[in-house]
């Protein structure tokens, strides 16, 4: 059966570097529909409706939307915000960039939703500061919507006033997390906070505050207008419901953003992206970003939902699908990736800054030929005091790659140690050197 | 305050009517830091001197040490002198499994700088880049605000001696 794109389904057939859907196009294929019928409904509704299509957050944690928005007071001395995650830095994520960069107004109107449906006035979309192009495009189609009385003083006519801000941050990971990102948006260091309280009791400046991913809200036109019924019968079951965005890169023919319905194994992705480069044959991949655990090849078959995930000692994350051939030393990926999260840290938390640290240095020692007997020990112990043991889960992102590599592909480390050299070194993409 | 009221600060008067035109947005002074020390490292030419920094404290009456503090965390923003144009190249595993080393390696080569270095006619600087989020382009760079990406060396090379 052929799958019907929901979230690229206008720009899908785009050509690549085309200009984004501008709000008269959007409008003519039914876009702000779902807002318009959101304000005739009651904000309680509309939460149930939510909680009902199963929707869970794209931004790596799954967290059901309908009911975090449900943990938002309905009466505060303060005005309540919605602070959108346009962040997306964990490492193989690029399918925010696109939906913002094709269809900015799909967002506008997913967070017009949300805002009316805990009642936030306003909105800040936090971009990341490499965005700088589609940071533009997003502050374009905000100047559409005012202009057509979609934002601004009276939401589509309906008395409800809604202020929506695009504001840029300035290179930092750990402005992901959501705390993180709060004190950025405060014009702090993004340094997260203790949890509790969460963000819906205090979040932005002190106030009541939803976050939410890009493809999170850019799911919520479609569940309104289309229905909660709708959107549950799409995936893998009710725990894992809804169109998804899978980014897959690395070592395959046609690297890019391809949606199905959640649930879609790395065969399915490996078809639909050309096949493995050069054809030859996988070796490891990583299914949901910088912070998963590495799976072998033989789990290719896996529905890549939340729970199947889960089950299989990885996670969906952030869907980020980052494919690695025979020719690849996993050593050497899980070193990169954890010299990235070394230099992430924020550094408040012990467990944090110096696990990731060691863990750059353990990995980079083997990979060049002095690892010595018991790393292999020595970095599943070290992870074991850096999960759940910080503010955020950034320890923990890096204990995804760095623990899977040491448990699950041991040999590979072995063999690195006991010849003193790297059984697979770097081999040059490009002939020339020059 | 009204804005008339407002002292002058050391910076520029297009600087300050763009942060005056986003306080109305925000329910704090300082939420305004991050978009103000953009404006101002885009007047000062890629980088925060001294003489930015203790404007931008001035202007939204922070403390300087709160300011320097958050100029530090950032990876975007620069304490140091920077080229016309920064070069950034992604080595992050999307990239490095296609060849993102070897794009460093040849824009380094091409303008003769290492890491954090200006070439010698203050054209660029380039750094080793954390992942951008364009890994469907893998390997690809940043030169200033656009993204370059399905770089060969030779691309790369060719992007950076056009420059001006
Ligand atoms: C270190 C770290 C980095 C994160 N980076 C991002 C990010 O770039 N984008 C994002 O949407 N969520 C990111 N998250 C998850 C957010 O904290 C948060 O769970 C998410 O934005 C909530 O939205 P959702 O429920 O719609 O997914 C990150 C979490 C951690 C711990």
């Amino acid at each position: 059966m052929s799958y019907e794109p929901v979230l690229l389904r206008r720009s899908a057939g785009a050509a690549p570097g085309a200009p984004p859907v501008g709000i008269g196009a959007y409008r003519d294929d039914g876009g702000y529909e779902g807002l318009a019928k959101a304000l005739t409904m009651a904000p309680a509704e509309i939460i149930e409706e939510v909680k009902a299509s199963g929707l869970r957050g794209r931004g790596g944690a799954g967290f059901p939307a309908g009911v975090k928005w449900s943990f938002i007071p309905k009466e505060s001395d303060k005005p309540k915000y919605l602070v959108c995650n346009a962040d997306e830095s964990e490492p193989g994520t690029f399918k925010d960039r696109l939906l913002i960069e094709t269809d900015p107004h799909q967002l506008l109107e997913g967070c017009a939703i949300c805002c009316y449906a805990v009642g936030a006035p306003v909105c800040y979309i936090y971009i990341r500061g490499e965005y700088v192009r589609q940071a533009e495009i997003l502050e374009s189609a905000i100047r559409e919507a005012y202009q057509a009385g979609v934002l601004g003083e009276s939401v589509l006519g309906k008395g409800f006033k809604l202020d929506m801000r695009v504001h840029r941050g300035a290179g930092a990971y750990i402005c992901g997390e959501e705390t993180g990102m709060l004190e950025s948006l405060e014009g702090r260091r993004g340094q997260p906070r203790v949890k509790p309280p969460f963000p819906a009791i205090i979040g932005a400046f002190g106030a009541p505050t939803v976050i939410n991913n890009v493809e999170t809200l850019c799911n919520v036109p479609h569940i309104i207008q289309r229905g909660a019924d709708w959107f549950a019968g799409i995936g893998t079951d009710e725990r894992n419901t809804g169109p998804k965005l899978y980014c897959i890169s690395g070592h395959v023919e046609k690297p890019g953003v391809y949606e199905f319905p959640i649930g879609a194994s790395l065969d399915t992705l490996l078809e639909a992206a050309g096949g493995m480069l050069a054809g030859r044959a996988l070796k490891a991949f990583i299914p949901g970003g910088a912070s998963a655990a590495l799976l072998p090849a033989d789990k290719s078959h896996l529905p890549m939902d939340f729970d199947n995930l889960a089950k299989a000692g990885s996670m969906l994350g952030s869907a980020a699908v980052v494919v690695m051939d025979e020719t690849t030393c996993l050593v050497r990926s899980v070193y990169r990736l954890a010299k990235f999260f070394a230099h992430e840290s924020c550094g408040q938390c012990t467990p944090c800054r110096e696990g990731t640290n060691w863990s750059q240095l353990v990995l980079g020692r083997i990979e060049k030929g002095h690892g010595r007997p018991g790393d292999a020990e020595l970095l599943v112990r070290m992870t074991a005091n850096m999960s759940g043991t910080a503010l955020c889960a950034l320890a923990d992102a890096c204990v995804g790659p760095v623990r899977s590599l040491a448990q699950n592909f041991r040999p590979e480390i072995e063999e690195h140690i006991n010849s003193g050299r790297c059984p697979l070194p770097y081999r040059r993409v490009f002939e020339e050197t020059a | 305050m009204a804005e008339s009221a407002r002292r002058a600060t050391g910076l520029p008067e297009d600087v300050r009517s763009a942060i005056a035109e986003l306080r109305k947005h925000y329910p704090t002074e300082e939420a305004l830091l991050l978009p103000a020390l953009h404006f101002a490292q885009k007047h000062w030419g890629g980088w925060l001197p001294e003489e930015a920094i203790l404007a931008v404290a001035q202007e939204l009456q922070l403390p300087a040490a709160r300011v320097y503090g958050v100029v530090t965390f950032y990876d975007l923003f620069h304490q140091n002198p920077v080229g016309r144009h920064r070069v950034r190249v992604c080595t992050n595993l999307s990239c490095a499994l296609r060849g993102g080393n070897e794009i460093l390696e040849a824009v380094q080569g091409r303008l003769g700088v290492r890491e954090n270095e200006v070439s010698g006619d203050g054209k660029c600087s380039v750094v080793e880049f954390e992942c951008l989020g364009a890994c469907e382009q893998a390997p690809m760079m940043m030169v200033d605000d656009e993204y370059h990406g399905r770089l060969t060396p030779e691309r790369a090379r060719r992007i950076v001696e056009e420059l001006d």
